[in-house]
């Protein structure tokens, strides 16, 4: 670093190269069944017919994401075709010669370059202060955040599935709103809207930030407002986008008669309430207390162990969860739940928009609710929430503070993940990595003299070291491990959710104090 | 960011990219019956576990020398026998006599290379980052970028943690000698060395400079006053440290002499398999092997060996400073990798240890070293089944040496030190015109990096011809070798050239 690289372009490029090395000596790590998922599809894809491609169902991995998403593996396949053959039958279940792995995670290397692009948007949007060292700018330490994102790494690169791309779609999204090129924005969205439906989750905060900030084209005084200012045109350009972008992806099956087929594959309401290690979240909490209370009354003879429903939590994970003392959840009743959190911030962004800023809290909040009470959560959604919190973390000490409870939190809980001996030390020396970056970059940022974080949350999170050491060094050693294997994953989730919950609380309290407001008021 | 977190942050980046190196096969892997240095290593274990002292460097009925027998020092040995207590609390079936040889799995080839990098962590790594925190000159950041470019040096990750060996071991040792001596702690510095020469007999490549350094510091302070004291100390503490590592042995000198004789094994030839060095190059033209005997062989190279080496020993004994004890650790290294008896090509990380001391004083020169000392063990590497790593390796301490420590940029003949040469060739010819020699070096790394690209892509994509089966690694250790031969031109005449008071041993003083 002794040349002096102010610009973009001698550091980054640094920072991407180096995540690509990484990952590449990542190939030979363990993957999931997510691998086998995809392979699936790639299959599926690229042998059948596309009527065929959502009722096709020889391996129980069925094609399960919007149809965009089916293109892009079929777009795969035919590069995949020059590098084994045999991976394109449906019939080879769980095939994985080496050529096939070399070519999976060289894909999701290669679909990165779009991340990489949108980190890249992501950075210019950043305010640059006149700090000598890039380590103390914010648009090195934004990259940082979002290029080595530990959660990306773990979850695209050794767990295995295209997160970095999707997100890439979404970040470019954010950047472009944020550089007042809605339209474009918006029309990335639709696409990556039919790439993943998880995103449907942030869909409101979309709706009303476009409606709000770009079809009304000026407020009132008092910044309330002004319903005469709705422009026609910009209202039908949207439509037209989107209804368009949407029409593309699922036109064809509608014309085949098969959109309830594709809606059924797309929306599987059969699954329980919690997958099948619960995501730190306010059901895990609610579970906890259940067996708690359950617990408390047998002891107390209030309940009679016989009427209690048998839960299932004796037998390995948890996959369907019986309530026995509170009442059992219904997926409407997470719906409900979601929608309830998220109003007040759909709100907010309605009657007080704040620019940019509101807006990405807005998606945070967004995501953060339907991961604390969504049906059938997965841990890796709280990725949803990390990486645009990331853009407000590097500009704010207050959102810095929620960050770092957030990230450190919710990339713990992800842990679980890589429950093979060998990866435990990768992602323990790469957690820590990431870690100790957020700590002493936006310390640098932000907060010269004195911590970030009080002196509660710093005992939380200095938890989690023990919280580890127990769960997976000492508690395997122990016999309860043959009884009881269950109990580190509960644990973990437990611990987790009171941080995912607590810096739920936090984002809410800033944005309702107004901060998206005031920063506005500085920036322009 | 304060200094603590930026060198944690270097050491966790290096230390995530060796174990995910860890993840790749390992030499030997699934190649019965003789496998390779992953079941030499289990086998130590093995054996240092269930034999007797006495028994470990004996060929008896439970010892089978001809399988990977103990030919390492004591102190390996006793690396061996606690990695074997460690792993008979885990699973006794792994250091089982006899029944065990050739045993792999995956939980054992994970136990094998948690002991690398724990090894790595507790010696290598602390004497990385002690020599650059106080022995490199410059910034902080300057500091913290060299720990990050020696760190990644891809030989040594790729041979300890691809190949399966613990040089990190033996050259971390030798490291805590020369932060020891650079600090003034000759004691602590001879300590460390003795220990490193009983872990890997190896390390006698580094003897000489460390013996002529010591000599010439002790003359330097005056034979019959402080200097014959020092003298006395170091000499006592080599000799009770060997003692010491050799406790076991000494009570027969029956038992010494074996020892000795499994670590200097003169049967086995001048040299073996391709390694770049003199002699496997010269067989090319002259078959060496066939036309002498052995004795001449071995008196020859060690002749050749002792010329190349006595040059830089001498002037390191007349100028004993930091810089020059650097020097001539390269020098002496690599002469000896060069000419000395029965070399293996792993032992170029010799030489490349003290050359990645040189990363932040010569960096082009230095990378250029490092990137062919690494390509020089290509076919190894390459039987091992990593050529994934070693590609993303190289490549990655390629572009991030270069990068961090601008290496193309810093590259005018004054920052190479090439003035000499301006000398000698104003000297021969002086018509010549002055040549800008610090950017034709520059081309020829450029050309040396492309051809070394395309050699690696021509190994692995071509067939050689079929009277020609070796043409490959042939041309990997000929153009190795000559880039070796090229270096020890280069950093003798730096060493030799250097005048009685330059700014860097100023300013190290």
């Amino acid at each position: 670093m002794a040349a002096p690289m102010s610009e973009l372009s001698g550091w980054f490029p640094a920072l991407a190269i180096g995540v690509t090395f990484l990952k590449c000596l990542l190939i030979n790590t363990y993957h999931s069944t997510d691998f086998e998922v995809h392979r699936n599809w790639l299959a599926i894809t690229h042998s059948l017919p596309v009527s065929q491609w959502y009722f096709e169902d020889t391996s129980e991995w069925t094609l399960d994401y919007p149809p965009f998403f089916a293109w892009f593996e079929y777009c795969l396949s035919h590069v995949a075709k020059y590098f084994d053959k045999e991976m394109l039958v449906v019939q080879n279940l769980s095939y994985a010669s080496p050529a096939t792995i070399l070519f999976q995670r060289l894909s999701v290397m290669f679909v990165d370059l779009v991340f990489f692009y949108a980190a890249r948007e992501c950075c210019k949007t950043v305010g640059d202060n006149k700090a000598k060292e890039i380590i103390g700018k914010p648009s090195f330490a934004l990259a940082a955040l979002l290029v080595w994102n530990f959660g990306l790494l773990i979850v695209d690169h050794i767990h295995f599935q295209y997160n970095g791309f999707l997100f890439g779609i979404l970040l470019l999204s954010i950047a472009r709103h944020c550089q007042s090129r809605h339209l474009e924005g918006a029309l990335l969205f639709a696409i990556l809207l039919n790439l993943k439906h998880i995103f449907l989750y942030i869909a409101p905060a979309y709706g009303i930030f476009l409606l709000r900030s770009f079809c009304f084209t000026s407020n009132n005084s008092d910044g309330s407002i002004k319903w005469r200012s709705l422009s026609v045109v910009r209202l039908a350009a949207l439509g037209t986008i989107v209804l368009s972008v949407f029409a593309l992806s699922f036109g064809p099956f509608i014309a085949m008669g098969q959109l309830p087929q594709v809606v059924s594959r797309l929306f599987p309401f059969k699954r329980g309430l919690c997958h099948a290690y619960w995501a730190p979240n306010l059901w895990a909490l609610y579970n906890v207390a259940d067996k708690a209370l359950s617990i408390l009354g047998v002891k107390l003879k209030v309940l009679d162990v016989d009427t209690l429903p048998k839960a299932s939590m004796t037998g390995g994970l948890v996959q369907e969860f019986q309530h026995s003392v509170l009442p059992s959840v219904t997926p409407l009743a997470t719906l409900i739940c979601t929608v309830v959190s998220i109003t007040p911030a759909l709100l907010h962004l309605w009657f007080r928009p704040s620019g940019a800023r509101g807006f990405v809290r807005c998606i945070v909040i967004c995501a953060m609710g339907s991961f604390m009470f969504g049906w059938h959560v997965h841990e890796k959604a709280i990725l949803m929430a990390i990486l645009p919190l990331s853009l407000l973390a590097v500009e704010s000490k207050e959102d810095a503070r929620t960050f770092l409870l957030l990230t450190t939190t919710g990339h713990y809980s992800l842990l679980p993940l890589l429950f093979t001996a060998a990866e435990l030390p990768i992602k323990v020396l790469l957690m820590v990595l990431y870690t100790l970056f957020t700590f002493t970059s936006l310390k640098t940022l932000l907060s010269k003299e004195g911590s970030l974080l009080s002196t509660v949350e710093g005992l939380y999170l200095a938890g989690l070291v023990p919280l580890e050491v127990l769960c997976e060094w000492v508690y395997p050693l122990t016999t309860w491990q043959g009884s009881m294997p269950f109990i580190p994953l509960l644990v973990t989730s437990t611990y987790c959710a009171l941080g995912v919950t607590y810096s739920f609380i936090r984002l809410y309290l800033s944005l309702l104090r107004g901060q998206g407001v005031k920063h506005k008021d500085k920036s322009q | 960011m304060e200094n603590w977190s930026l060198v944690s942050l270097s050491v966790l980046l290096v230390l995530a990219a060796k174990w995910a190196v860890s993840f790749n096969s390992y030499s030997g892997a699934g190649k019965p019956p003789m496998f390779g240095d992953y079941e030499a290593q289990r086998h130590w274990q093995e054996v240092t576990y269930n034999l007797p002292v006495h028994e470990w460097y004996l060929n008896t009925t439970e010892n089978d020398l001809n399988y990977w027998g103990l030919d390492y020092p004591p102190l390996t040995a006793y690396h061996s026998l606690l990695c074997a207590h460690v792993a008979k609390l885990i699973n006794p079936e792994w250091v089982e006599l006899h029944t065990s040889r050739g045993y792999e799995s995956p939980a054992h080839k994970l136990f094998m290379r948690a002991t690398v990098l724990v090894a790595d962590i507790l010696i290598y790594i602390p004497a990385v980052v002690v020599y650059c925190l106080y022995l490199v000159e410059g910034s902080t950041k300057k500091k913290v970028t060299t720990i990050f470019c020696i760190l990644l040096y891809p030989g040594l990750t790729l041979i300890d943690y691809g190949h399966f060996q613990y040089n990190g071991v033996s050259l971390g040792l030798a490291l805590w000698g020369v932060v020891g001596l650079g600090l003034g702690w000759d004691m602590l510095g001879s300590l460390a060395f003795t220990l490193a020469l009983n872990y890997k007999q190896m390390e006698l490549y580094h003897s000489l400079p460390f013996f002529c350094y010591l000599l010439g510091k002790c003359v330097k302070q005056g034979l019959s006053g402080r200097g014959l004291l020092l003298l006395v100390k170091v000499a006592v503490t080599v000799l009770v440290t060997f003692a010491l590592c050799w406790l076991p042995f000494l009570s027969d000198s029956h038992q010494v002499l074996q020892v000795v004789h499994r670590l200097f094994p003169v049967a086995r030839g001048l040299f073996e398999d391709k390694v770049a060095n003199a002699w496997c190059s010269l067989n090319i033209l002259i078959k060496i092997k066939t036309l002498m005997s052995t004795e001449t062989q071995l008196s020859l190279s060690f002749v050749l060996t002792l010329l190349a080496v006595l040059p830089s020993s001498i002037k390191l004994f007349m100028k004993p400073t930091l810089w020059q004890f650097k020097l001539a650790l390269v020098n002496s290294s690599l002469a000896f990798f060069l000419f000395s008896y029965q070399v293996h090509e792993k032992s170029i990380l010799l030489p490349a240890l003290p050359v990645c001391l040189l990363l932040s004083d010569l960096p082009l020169m230095a990378i250029w070293f490092l990137q062919v000392s690494t390509f020089s063990m290509l076919p190894l590497l390459l039987k091992d089944g990593l050529l994934l790593p070693y590609v993303v390796t190289s490549l990655a301490f390629l572009y991030f040496s270069l990068f961090l420590l601008s290496g193309l940029q810093r590259a005018t003949d004054e920052q190479l030190r090439l003035q000499p040469y301006h000398a000698l060739f104003s000297s021969i010819l002086p018509c010549l015109p002055r040549f800008n020699l610090g950017r034709i070096t520059k081309w020829k790394f450029v050309v040396s990096v492309v051809l070394m690209a395309c050699l690696s892509l021509g190994i692995v994509v071509l067939e050689p011809p079929a009277q020609l089966p070796d043409l490959f690694p042939v041309l990997v250790s000929l153009i190795s070798c000559s880039h070796f031969l090229g270096f020890l031109l280069y950093f003798n005449l730096l060493q030799l050239s250097e005048a009685p008071a330059r700014r860097s041993s100023k300013k190290s003083n």
